[in-house]
């Protein structure tokens, strides 16, 4: 058995496209698709990528049902300085939206946590705003593996 | 028994990837902690005449995400059936006017450790049952009311809520009870019996290839301490009848019913198997 | 959607100036309309689309869900705590419920 890693995941990959995943119906989103949300939501800025906010996510996901996702970033939180809110988007879904969280000075810190569907191996992609018209962003690749002989 | 194992372990129709090329990791050195609180066997030496080793619970045999959801009773999604569970347990049904609380009290006290020792001899029925079958028992003897169907979401939920009163107890079935011997026998028997068009038996996946890959999945050694299971794929409880199907469907044959005899008898097989492991339900698995 | 029954998780007390760790989960089904049923017929999306955290009467921190959140949605974030007061959480349903729960949270 000669197979690389990245070799066996395309392969299983492949399998898991006609999967029993709730996405098997519509064609998925696009790398394109999703970078023109991001342009809607910074109001045509461009992220920074790297630094303050940090995506956190599987590298391997046991199953697409249920994905673990976290995101924080970096800031004082006051009235003066928020990060007001964060989008994270899953490139490879039927639609790449995933949930935008909403934050105030009283949430304390720009930390949110939550559990998404993935259709398949794909680049979850996170974009924050702040008060003050920053714009940061952070990617992950997050590999969806799929299940025995029943899938 | 190991003599009934064919040493061609691997069906050619299947990619078993071997564990130098694992991706998943495991079985894991960790130590399964519920709620900081409850120190969970996960390892067990094995019952005499056991085949292998060392007993693993699944556990250790996920990605550390899942094993994560496991370690905190509130992020476990299971526990919202659990939740359920416990308000059917106070609820009146059927002709009798009674719940199950009218008899058995406090689920906390009264169940605490009940469900590690099932499956138990059942004298009338002459059978082993399970804590769903004992549920109907109540239901149709005591209650006056209707025996659940199979995996109703009120069957799942109370199995669960009666097994959850056990978390953390190691399992440990009495196999000297009635003909409980003879179960555990026909159990072993189906346990190695290559069924399907795969022609796999459940010996050929979780017990020669435990640790190595089936596609891209984890092979574990199959032990049931942990259901009913919340599984990501169906994101609710499984039972363990309906994963004994999925396994025989997998292999591409026709599956038994639930609670058939040759489920009971595997059930009684596979719940040895595991003797010493935590009851973890509500386990979480992919 | 009946039996629809929101958790939280909040300390029951911090001091002030804390910042306190929330945890919330709700049984519900996700459905992402993108499904077929056993007719073959897609299953029309239901989900809870909007979630809102409220301190005192004042938004702390609230999300717009899609249907790429797993069912059962777990929702994880924080709050800063200055002064006792009540916790209220807010779950909206594309079917027009909502769902309601209160904690109250006191100051050491």
């Amino acid at each position: 058995m000669n197979l690389t890693r990245r070799q066996m995941l395309r392969a299983s990959v492949g399998v898991a496209a006609a999967g029993v995943f709730g996405f098997a119906l519509p064609a998925a989103a696009t790398p394109e698709a999703t970078a023109e949300s991001i342009k809607k939501f910074t109001g045509g800025a461009d992220p920074v990528s790297g630094g303050n906010l940090t995506l956190t996510a599987p590298e391997i996901a046991e199953n697409g049902n249920t994905v673990p996702v976290e995101i924080a970033v970096d800031s004082p939180m006051t009235d003066d300085d928020y990060v007001e809110s964060v989008v994270i988007y899953a490139e490879g879904n039927p639609n790449p939206d995933v949930v935008v969280f909403h934050f105030t000075p009283m949430s304390g810190a720009a930390v949110a946590k939550t559990r998404m569907r993935l259709a398949k191996t794909q680049n979850v992609v996170a974009v924050a705003k702040t008060s003050t018209g920053q714009v940061f962003m952070d990617k992950k690749e997050v590999k969806v593996t799929i299940g025995g002989c029943g899938g | 028994m190991k003599n009934k194992i064919i040493a061609k372990a691997t069906a050619v129709a299947l990619t078993v990837f071997v564990p130098g090329i694992a991706i998943a990791g495991g079985p894991v050195d960790d130590e399964l902690i519920i709620d900081g609180d409850i120190n969970m066997i996960t390892r067990a030496a094995p019952p005499e005449g056991h085949p292998l080793d060392e007993v693993l619970s699944g556990w250790l045999y996920r990605t550390e995400e899942t094993r994560m959801l496991e370690t905190d009773t509130f992020e476990n999604p299971g526990m919202l059936e659990v939740e359920d569970g416990a308000e059917l347990w106070n609820t009146v049904d059927g002709s009798a006017g009674k719940s199950c609380a009218s008899c058995h009290g406090d689920a906390e006290e009264s169940m605490a450790g009940v469900g590690a020792s099932f499956p138990k001899w059942d004298e009338a029925s002459k059978r082993p049952i399970n804590v769903e079958l004992q549920i109907d028992k109540c239901r149709t003897e005591e209650m006056g009311a209707k025996a659940y169907k199979f995996d109703a979401p009120e069957q799942k939920a109370l199995t669960a809520y009666v097994k959850n009163q056990s978390l953390g107890t190691p399992v440990a079935i009495n196999l000297d009870e009635g003909d409980m011997r003879s179960w555990w026998e026909k159990g072993n028997e189906a346990y190695y019996t290559r069924t399907g068009q795969l022609n796999l038996s459940c010996a050929s996946c979780h017990e020669q290839n435990n640790g190595n890959y089936i596609r891209a999945d984890h092979l574990s050694q199959g032990n049931v301490n942990g259901f009913p299971t919340y599984r990501l794929k169906q994101a609710a409880l499984v039972s363990v009848h309906n994963r004994f199907r999925g396994c025989i469907r997998d292999t591409r044959a026709e599956y038994p019913a639930a609670f058939s005899d040759v489920l009971m008898a595997l059930e009684v097989y596979v719940t040895w198997r595991g003797t010493g492991l935590s009851v973890e339900t509500p386990a979480v698995r992919q | 959607m009946d039996n629809i029954k929101p958790r939280v998780k909040v300390p029951k007390s911090a001091s002030a100036g804390d910042i306190i760790q929330i945890k919330t989960l709700i049984n519900h089904p996700m459905e992402s309309g993108l499904r077929k049923g056993k007719d073959g017929n897609p299953i029309p999306r239901q989900i809870i689309n909007k979630f809102t955290c409220e301190f005192n009467g004042k938004t702390v921190f609230s999300c717009d869900l899609e249907p790429a959140i797993s069912a059962n949605p777990y929702l994880e974030f924080s709050a800063k705590v200055t002064e006792p007061g009540t916790f209220k959480f807010i779950w909206m349903d594309d079917d027009g419920s909502v769902y309601e729960t209160e904690n109250k949270i006191a100051i050491k």
